[in-house]
Parts: structure tokens; sequence; C-alpha cells
């Protein structure tokens, strides 16, 4: 009996993977998401290279501030940048909508810009660590530029002038009798602005932000329940000390 | 089943005492759901403070810009307008604003504004709630000769004058509130917000 | 206050009910773990109730606006995070306790004369709950509540003659759209909670008139004292309200530990594809439905015909209704049974189980062999009940419960 029931509760806590899309394998992203200097930061890559073509409509810029502790001024100063349909300044508690209509990304970039509120809960952490620091030269692609994680992805590589360009080394394997030619590594062909640990920590920044936008309240949502849980560890002594008293009457 | 050695005592402490506690962990599960209730991000960011551009206001003329889903009246009044309002003195209820509820110390004087000419009212009827309309005609057919500008309430013929005070013996109790507000510029009125200079 | 109560009973029958269904509703003093799901899943059933009506003050019904106010809830909405969860981990809660108590219902022969109305009950109130499930699940309107619906409400389709115009039917449109969001949220916020509640009532009604079964299978009701009262009986309350508040602890405690720190449980109770705007042009890479129905999708998948594949899944629920008449053992109690009857229960609760994994991999070859085999087992489990029940070795049963 004991070992049904072990198997039961086996089946209700399944273990905690992630599915990877495509069989890639992802680099563990290098995030702590209670650090909001980090996030603050990342907020700032976010709106400087991000924020141009990518909305994150169910979020509100004030909320940032909010968190990461700014002000309204240094909110203004360092992250909207847009104004709204009035031409008026953006409101601090505005949500963060972008310019970019979905009929004219479709003719940029041949498909709609996804909106990235919800990216990292989606794709999860790995994926967009990995992804943002694959980017490859693929002359057959039109924006000249392929991924690892992403095959033929439409979206340029925005940070090749802080990462450079890399290239890919290939490597050719022989599977069920088929010469097959596959990406083994990258190389940087072209250095960029910056050093590789510099631009990890740079993409490191970024992704812990997109985490947070995910679902701002983590931090808060984590507290709570700690709390939660001492509360009801006081509960139970009291409960299971009534319980006692009364099940002194059964015999 | 026996009760032969029965603390009651005991029993009856450990009962309240369970019930305290549980007691107060359902007052806990209790403040999400009331708070839930109250207004949320998208509600407070549309009631957050606006700014009116009053530059091209003309003397006489009104214009209106939302606050809280609220209309505010924002009037540049004329040397006429405001040399009516010590004449009415005897026809308001309160006169020297004393309600304090009804406006920022800043406006609580004669003309019930930062600067005299610019009057700044939440157009919203103290009686039930009806926006008043905007009548800066003197002694027009339908509201008598005693009238010297001001705003009249089309729902139950409640008066104020070109200070938003309160007419004697209409229906609404109190005078017109003025917002917080303050001047960002010589021609910016922030709506919503005392600027700390309250 | 004994004058109040004096003056309402005059006028309705408020002590009769706290007597006959609390102080003076005699349980069997010997309940064991398994005896705490039934009022765990009436807490549940609360906690749905209470979460869903603060929800529904904030969520909109429309398929362009469904999404957005999701997220609504989750950012602007002040603790509507907090709701929210706690009305998706009440989702799997819910499952959870009712797998747990209706696998009690098995292993202690609940289901048996006289309690086979109770059990009957019972599955109406676990088919109303799939339904409630189902249909919550679109709500959302992200890829996984879009194309999930798409899937089941495909199987319909399988059913001849009628199938395609009912699909069309159910969805009031040629694929799933603004009018299938909207009557869903209506199932589901009204109808479906109404029959809940009324099946929940009929099934304690039913519970208290024959009384509670037990881990024995012993019917106090044989052995009463001169009062009348059962030898192994206690009054509901105190004695099993304060054990329940007990049960009741231990499980917000598990039930907070995934509200507040696991709440999508790795993808398992808010999948990841859901994070994403539903798109009927685009289904996701992977598609398998929520834990609580994976063992059934599992039958249905193994059945490489479509109409076979659907009759075998409505099957595997149909088939448990029957259990008071196909097992036909007198011994209620797994403690006094055969071991036929333990190696068969075991079976089909394993097979329940593997069943459940295996429906979210990922189809080959092996995969579809494993749940071929499994969901033969399950049903075999019907089978073998069937055949060895009628003349099955015992052991003696006890005429008083054991401690």
């Amino acid at each position: 009996m004991k070992k049904q029931i072990l198997t039961l509760i086996f089946s209700i806590l399944p273990t905690f993977a992630f599915a990877a899309g495509g069989g890639v394998h992802l680099d563990s992203a290098p995030i702590d998401i209670s650090d909001m200097d980090s996030v603050k930061r990342g907020a700032k890559h976010f709106v400087d290279y991000c924020f141009s073509c990518h909305g994150a409509e169910y979020m509100r810029y004030n909320r940032i501030a909010r968190d990461t502790g700014m002000t309204d001024a240094e909110l203004r100063e360092e992250l909207i940048f847009t104004t709204n349909e009035k031409g008026e300044p953006t409101k601090v508690g505005s949500l963060m909508k972008v310019a970019m209509t979905d009929d004219y990304a479709k003719k940029a970039f041949g498909t709609a810009v996804p909106d990235l509120t919800l990216t990292a809960r989606a794709r999860g952490a790995d994926w967009l660590y990995t992804y943002l620091r694959t980017f490859y030269v693929d002359p057959y692609r039109p924006t000249g530029m392929n991924n690892l994680v992403f095959a033929d992805v439409s979206m340029p590589n925005v940070l090749s002038s802080l990462q450079g360009m890399q290239k890919a080394v290939y490597k050719k394997e022989t599977r069920q009798g088929v010469e097959v030619e596959y990406v083994d590594h990258l190389e940087l062909a072209q250095p960029g602005s910056m050093s590789a640990e510099e631009f990890d920590a740079f993409v490191a920044d970024l992704v812990n932000f997109m985490v947070y936008l995910g679902e701002p309240v983590q931090n808060e949502r984590r507290s709570l329940g700690i709390k939660v849980l001492i509360f009801l560890v006081i509960f139970f002594v009291f409960a299971y000390m009534l319980k006692k008293e009364y099940w002194k009457d059964v015999h | 089943m026996s009760t032969d050695v029965v603390d009651k005592g005991k029993r009856r402490f450990l009962t309240a005492a369970t019930s305290v506690v549980g007691a107060v962990g359902a007052g806990f599960v209790a403040v999400p759901f009331v708070a839930s209730w109250m207004p949320s991000e998208r509600a407070k960011n549309a009631g957050a403070p606006v700014e009116a551009d009053i530059s091209k206001l003309e003397e006489g003329r009104m214009m209106i810009v939302e606050w809280q889903s609220k209309p505010v009246w924002i009037v540049r009044r004329s040397q006429q307008m405001l040399d009516s309002l010590p004449k009415l003195t005897g026809n308001l209820r309160d006169p020297d604003s004393a309600n304090a509820d009804q406006q920022p110390e800043y406006a609580q004087n004669e003309h019930r504004s930062r600067k005299p000419e610019v009057l700044v009212l939440i157009g919203i009827c103290t009686h039930l709630g009806c926006s008043p309309t905007y009548r800066p005609d003197i002694a027009p057919a339908d509201l008598g000769d005693e009238w010297l500008g001001g705003f009249f309430c089309p729902c139950h013929s409640s008066r104020f004058d070109m200070a938003g005070r309160v007419y004697a013996g209409v229906p609404a109790p109190t005078n017109l509130p003025v917002p917080p507000h303050y001047y960002v510029t010589e021609n910016t009125i922030l709506v919503g917000e005392d600027g700390g200079a309250a | 206050m004994g004058k109040l109560i004096g003056w309402i009973d005059d006028r309705f029958p408020l002590m009769k009910m706290w007597n006959e269904h609390l102080a003076e509703y005699y349980a069997p003093k010997n309940f064991n773990f398994w005896y705490f799901f039934g009022s765990l899943a009436l807490l549940v059933l609360v906690i749905q109730i209470v979460s869903g009506i603060f929800l529904v003050m904030h969520y909109k019904p429309d398929a362009e606006l469904a999404f957005a106010s999701v997220e609504y809830i989750m950012r602007d909405v002040p603790y509507g995070w907090l709701i929210r969860y706690m009305h998706s981990t009440g989702a799997t809660a819910f499952f959870v306790v009712v797998y747990l108590h209706m696998l009690r219902g098995l292993m202690y022969g609940s289901y048996k004369k006289p309690r086979e109305l109770i059990w009957l009950f019972g599955m109406m109130i676990y088919l109303a709950l799939m339904a409630e499930a189902f249909m919550g699940y679109l709500l959302p309107w992200g890829q996984m509540s879009y194309w999930g619906a798409q899937v089941i409400i495909s199987l319909f389709g399988a059913i001849p003659v009628v199938g395609e115009d009912l699909t069309l039917w159910i969805r009031g449109d040629f694929v799933i759209s603004d009018a299938t969001l909207n009557r869903f949220f209506s199932l589901h916020v009204i109808a479906l909670p109404l029959v809940l509640i009324f099946l929940v009532v009929a099934h304690i009604l039913a519970l208290h008139e024959v009384g509670s079964n037990n881990p024995d299978g012993v019917e106090i009701k044989k052995n009463k004292d001169e009062n009348g009262i059962p030898l192994d009986g206690i009054p509901f309350h105190p004695y099993y309200t304060v054990k329940d508040i007990v049960g009741v602890v231990v499980f917000l405690f598990f039930f907070a530990t995934v509200m507040f720190f696991f709440p999508d449980g790795g993808g398992y109770l808010l999948e990841h594809a859901n994070f994403i705007a539903s798109d009927p042009l685009k289904t996701p890479e992977h598609i398998a439905p929520v834990w609580y129905f994976t063992p059934f999708y599992a039958i249905l998948r193994a059945v490489p015909d479509k109409l076979l594949g659907v009759g075998a899944m409505g099957a595997a629920i149909v088939l448990l209704f029957f259990m008071p008449w196909i097992d036909r053992c007198k011994v209620k109690s797994i403690r006094y049974r055969s071991n036929i009857y333990k190696i068969n229960l075991a079976v089909f609760v394993v097979s329940f189980v593997i069943l459940g994994w295996l429906a979210m991999q990922h189809v080959t070859s092996t995969i579809t062999l494993l749940s071929q085999i499994f969901s033969l087992l399950y049903f075999g489990f019907f089978v073998v009940l069937f055949i060895t029940s009628k003349n099955e070795e015992t052991k003696p049963v006890p005429d008083r419960v054991t401690e």
C-alpha cells in the first residue's frame, strides 16, 4: 500500500524539467532574480536594444521603477523615450507598448514581431540566454544571420555591435547512410565592442530582466509564501494538540 | 468511549486557542480578496495627474481636462468676473470657503485659486453628481437678473458663482471642490498633485 | 443565544440538521489517513468557488480581450496574482484529492451495498469536474487553451453520422472562436458549479443516510448500545471536526507550497505554451493535456482508430460507474480480501499512473506499444475483478472494527 501512495505522489509531482525545442544544448543562464540592480541594468538594455521593435504590452513602466527602486524622474530619464498617440509624453503608469504595427512588421521582417512580456515564461531563461548569444553569419538568410537554437530566425542580430560577428564551424557526419553537415560550434570572426565575458554579463542582465518581466510579482510571491508556511506550522501545533486532547476519549 | 478524566479547562483553552489562530488565518485570507476591489494599476494610471497647457486659453473661456475620469474645469477669468465675486457674498452659503474639505489651503482665498485669474475646479455638482454648465453671460433670461456669471446645474438647478461657490437656497450643499494642482511652468498646470507646496 | 436558536428551530430545522450531520452523526472510530480526502475535496470546492467569483470580477470572456485580461489580473489587480494562482493550483489540488478519495473507495469497497448511490453520485461529480476543468482551461485563451480545446472537441467528430455537426454545434463556429469562449465561460462559472454543488449535497445526504464505511468494511450499525448508538461510532463533531482541521492544515501547507513556490509546476500546471496568446494558424510543438486527463488521453492515443479510440477512452471512465456490480465479492475491505484482488488493484493503480506519464511523452513506437500494454492492464482490472470476485477466497471479517 505504501508503494502505491509513493507512486501516486510521484505522478503528481513530476520532475521539473524545461522542454527545449530541437534538442539543442542550452547554456544555463547565470541569473539571480532577487538581484534588482541586475534587473535594472537589464531593463535599460531592453529599452535600448529590444524595445524599438518588441513591445511589453502587459507591463507598466512604473512597475519597474517601483520594484527596482527608481523615482518617477529617473524612470522618465532612463527608460521612457516614447510619446502617446496624441504626441504627449508617455505617462509613467503606461503600458510598455511599441509603435510598430503588425502590418509594418510583416512587410519589414516577413512576420509579426512578438510581444516580449511573457517570452521568458514561454521559452525559459536558458533558451533566451543561449538564443541571444548564438547568432552566426549565414549568407543564405535574408538578414545574413542564422541562430543555433532558433533556426531560420527572422530577427537580425541587434547585439552584433557588442558581441561581434560569429561564424559557424561545420562538421560532416554520416547518418543513416547520408552525409549531413551540421554546426559543431561558433567562432568569433570579428570582435565587437565587448569582450566575451562582458557580453555574457550583458545578456545575463537582459535575460534576468525578461524573467522578471514575465512575472514581476515573483519575489514578493516567495517572501509572502514563507510567511504563510510559518503561520500554518503554528496553526498545526494548536490544531494537533486540540485533536490529541479530544481523542483521549476514544478507546 | 469514556469521559472519566477530561480536563475541561485544557480542552476549553485549546479550543479557544485554535479558534483564535484559525480566525487570524481567515482574516489573512480575506486580505487579498478585499484588496482586489481597490483601484487596479490601470485605474491608477488613468487617474494619474494630468498636465494642462493653458497658454492658448483666452480670457473668459473655459477648458476641460479629464482627471480620474472626472471633468476638471480651467477658466481664465476676466477682471470683470473677478470684480463680481465680492458683490455676491450675501447670496452664498459659504462665501469665505470655510469648509476646508472643498479646496486645498492654497485655494482657500477670495478667488479660490492659486493665481487670481485662473480658476481650477472639479466640474461635478456637490448635490448628486451631475456636471453643471458654464454660464459666463450676465443676467440671461433663464437665470434671472441677479446672475453675474457662474455655473448652473441642469439637473436640480443648483447655482455656483465664478469661483465655484454655491448660492444659498439651492440643493447643492457645498462649494465646488478645487482639485490639488500646481504650476509646473507659467502656462502648464499639473492637476492631481500639490507640488509639495500645499 | 439559546432563545434565538429556539426561535429559529420553530421555523427552520437548524439544530436538527446540526445533529443529523455533525453532532449526532456517528462515524466509525477507525478512520485512517485515507478518510481525510472527502472533507478536503469539499474545502477545495469552496476555494475554487470563492477564488473563481473574484476572478470573474476582472476577467473578460472575449476572444480579443481574454488573454490580456488574465495578465491584467496577474499584474494590475491588487493581489490578483494570488487569486489566480489559488484557482489554478486549486484545479490540480481538486483532482489530487478526488483521485485519492476514489482510490480509498476502491480499497475499502465503499461502493458496495448499501452505498451504490454514493458511488454513482461521486462518479457524476468526477465527470462534472472533468467538464468544469476542461472548460475552465479554455478561458486564459493561450495556445494550449486553444489547441487543447480544439483536440478534445474534435473527439466528438468521431461519433458516426452526427459527429461533424456535433462539433460544429459545440463550437458555434468552424473553429474554436469567441462564440466557443463565451459559452464555455457561462458553463464554467454558472451551470457546472450549480450541478457540482447539487451533486455534492446528494453525495453527502446519501452518505449520512446509510453511514460511513471504514477501513475494516464493518457495518458499525450492527452493534449498538442500549441508546441505539453504534458501539464503534463516535460523533462526527467534535472528534472528526478536530481531526479534519489537522488534515486541512497539513493539506494547506502543501497547497501553499505549490501556490507560492511552484505555481506553474515546471510547465505541468500552467503550461509554457499557454503564455503565448492563442493563434488559430499555429499549433504548439507539443500538445499534452493537463496531468489529470493524461491517463485517458494515453488510452485514446493507444488505439489506432479514431472511433475505437474515443470509445475506449469513454469506456475507461464509464466502467468505473459499474464498480458496485462488477465487484461481486461480499467482503468490502482490501484487508480481508484475496491476494488476487490486492495485486489486481495494485496493477490497476500503477497502470493508471504510467498511462498518465506516457501521454506526456512524444509519440514513438515504443511509447505507443507501452500505452497499449498498460491500457490492456487498465481494462484487465475490471475483467479479472468480475471473474474472480464471485467466488473469492477471503479472510474472516471481524464483528467489530479493529484499531
